[in-house]
């Protein structure tokens, strides 16, 4: 086989691509993690609603309100699907996962797995499961770039780019800014905060609708790149799991550096040995899982 | 009692305290005047940080009567009755690990007017200023424990629980809390402080209450307590 530089390169831009969704994903759940004490199972369906909502609104919101013309389109499902989903968060923190904190992590990861089945099945019952393609990717990011080495599609390059800021925009507010200074001190001692005088009931909910909006942000993104079925969030959170792991979980920048980095490996392993693509992000978990089985930016505790 | 003591900070009365299936206190009456400093003494369990604690709401379950200045806190959610002007410094000090020192000393929000201000509480500090860069774990015990003080100075209350504060520290670092304790006093703070070191305290307060088994054994003045040291030694087991 050959390897040359292009392809190579090629690949680590595929890679980046889906390493940003890794590394949103996992940046979500880290947020979560850190705060509840909850692993968020139904991360994946809400990527999945996130994208739902954008594909819906586009085709369905305008017959549904009687204006057939209507289309919701991508920049405003940008912002819309994330705050749907963000106030559905909301709403299952209030009414399901606050009564489960004072118990072990277990009950929140069973409350949530079930809550994803529950979204799947019924987007599954509904929807096509191998998928509808959604048609509203606006104009000005068709057609490809000329990075050089390769022609690079527009979409996925901006899908890089905005994933990035998100990314390292919600890194900077939790490690630099005094709301993020009350979400570290919240996340190591929540009932001092709370004696302090901080609503630190009121920062949990935030905490969870903002860490899936940011999944649902991602579920728009994917939209155009991947089609819209009901399972796009269960296969896609399996590789995210896999990516937390080996990130460790509750680090912020290491569950984004981790997303990216692996996002790059599974490139550079279609480069080398395609098949094993899918499956070296898992080898690299049992690796990382017997060496340092806190993951590489983990603390142990 | 003196004139400044005239008016109650804090009345606690029939105060019941649960973690879990665990009954601590059983019915705990105390009152502080404005401006005294009072001292919870008693062996290790007897329950003396988990009356500060209740005070906070941080137990499983409270019940009787816990008024801050007249207004009753006791079914309060935790986040507002800090409100209330009370400054809270727990037993193991509290600094977070993942702040840098001036983030810790600016966590807490101001809930009372006429706290101290940053520039004031470096120049009473001069050691956090040179080290606010500084991951607030990083800091000596002493550092830590000045630390846990000087946060809940800038936020304005009045009414500080202080639980174990010279706890583990070199004497020269617990002399300088005895004078920092007096400065706060002299300044109309209202103190509550859980302390394990009796001479520390002694020197300190206006009264003592004596905790044993979940309720108030004992209540001594100033003025009594040569006199009642004997009785003191009986309950502090020394």
């Amino acid at each position: 086989m050959d390897i040359t530089l292009q392809t190579v390169m090629s690949q680590v831009m595929l890679g980046l691509n889906n390493g940003v969704f890794y590394a949103i994903l996992s940046l979500g759940l880290a947020v979560i993690f850190g705060l509840l004490n909850i692993v968020n199972f139904a991360h994946g369906a809400l990527y999945m609603l996130g994208a739902y909502v954008a594909l819906l609104g586009f085709t369905s919101l305008g017959p549904l309100l009687g204006m057939p013309d209507f289309h919701l389109n991508y920049w405003a499902a940008l912002i819309i699907a994330p705050l749907v989903v963000g106030a559905l968060g909301v709403v299952i923190e209030r009414t399901m996962l606050r009564r489960l904190y004072k118990f072990d992590h277990l009950y929140g990861l069973l409350l949530t797995f079930g809550l994803a089945l529950i979204i799947q099945g019924v987007f599954t019952n509904f929807f096509n499961v191998s998928g509808d393609p959604y048609e509203a990717k606006p104009e000005i990011l068709n057609g490809a770039v000329n990075l050089g080495f390769m022609m690079f599609p527009k979409y996925r390059l901006w899908v890089i780019a905005i994933s990035l800021l998100v990314c390292f925009g919600t890194w900077y507010v939790i490690e630099r800014t005094k709301l993020g200074s009350y979400l570290r001190a919240g996340t190591e001692n929540p009932e001092l905060v709370k004696a302090f005088g901080v609503n630190v009931p009121l920062m949990i909910t935030l905490t969870y609708g903002y860490g899936v909006a940011l999944a649902a942000f991602a579920g728009v993104l994917a939209a155009p790149i991947y089609s819209v079925s009901p399972v796009m969030g269960a296969e896609m959170i399996i590789t995210v799991f896999a990516v937390v792991v080996i990130g460790g979980m509750g680090s912020i920048m290491g569950s984004i550096v981790t997303g990216l980095l692996l996002g790059i490996v599974e490139g550079l392993t279609k480069v080398v040995y395609a098949p094993a693509s899918s499956t070296v992000i898992f080898l690299i978990m049992v690796v990382v899982l017997l060496v340092k089985p806190a993951g590489l930016f983990g603390r142990e505790s | 009692m003196s004139e400044s003591e005239s008016r109650n900070m804090l009345q606690i009365s029939c105060l019941q305290a649960w973690y879990g299936e665990s009954h601590i206190l059983h019915g705990v009456d105390l009152t502080v005047g404005e401006g005294e400093l009072v001292t919870l003494l008693g062996r290790n369990g007897a329950g003396r940080t988990t009356i500060l604690k209740s005070i906070m709401g941080l137990v499983g379950r409270r019940s009787g009567s816990i008024t801050v200045n007249g207004d009753e806190t006791i079914a309060m959610a935790t986040h507002r009755i800090a409100h209330h002007g009370i400054g809270y410094c727990p037993e193991e000090r509290g600094i977070f690990s993942s702040l840098t020192v001036e983030e810790n000393l600016l966590l807490p929000p101001v809930v009372k007017e006429g706290g101290m201000s940053l520039p004031d509480i470096y120049a009473m500090f001069p050691n956090l200023k040179e080290r606010r860069n500084s991951m607030g774990t990083r800091l000596s015990g002493g550092e830590q424990q000045m630390l846990a003080m000087a946060r809940i100075l800038r936020t304005g209350a009045k009414l500080l629980l202080l639980d174990e504060i010279t706890e583990g520290l070199a004497p020269v670092i617990v002399q300088a809390l005895g004078r920092l304790i007096a400065q706060l006093k002299e300044k109309g703070f209202t103190i509550i402080l859980v302390e394990q070191n009796f001479h520390f305290a002694a020197d300190l307060a206006d009264r003592h209450y004596v905790i044993d088994h979940g309720s108030i054994a004992e209540m001594i003045t100033r003025d009594n307590l040569a006199s009642s040291r004997d009785k003191l030694n009986r309950y502090l087991g020394v």
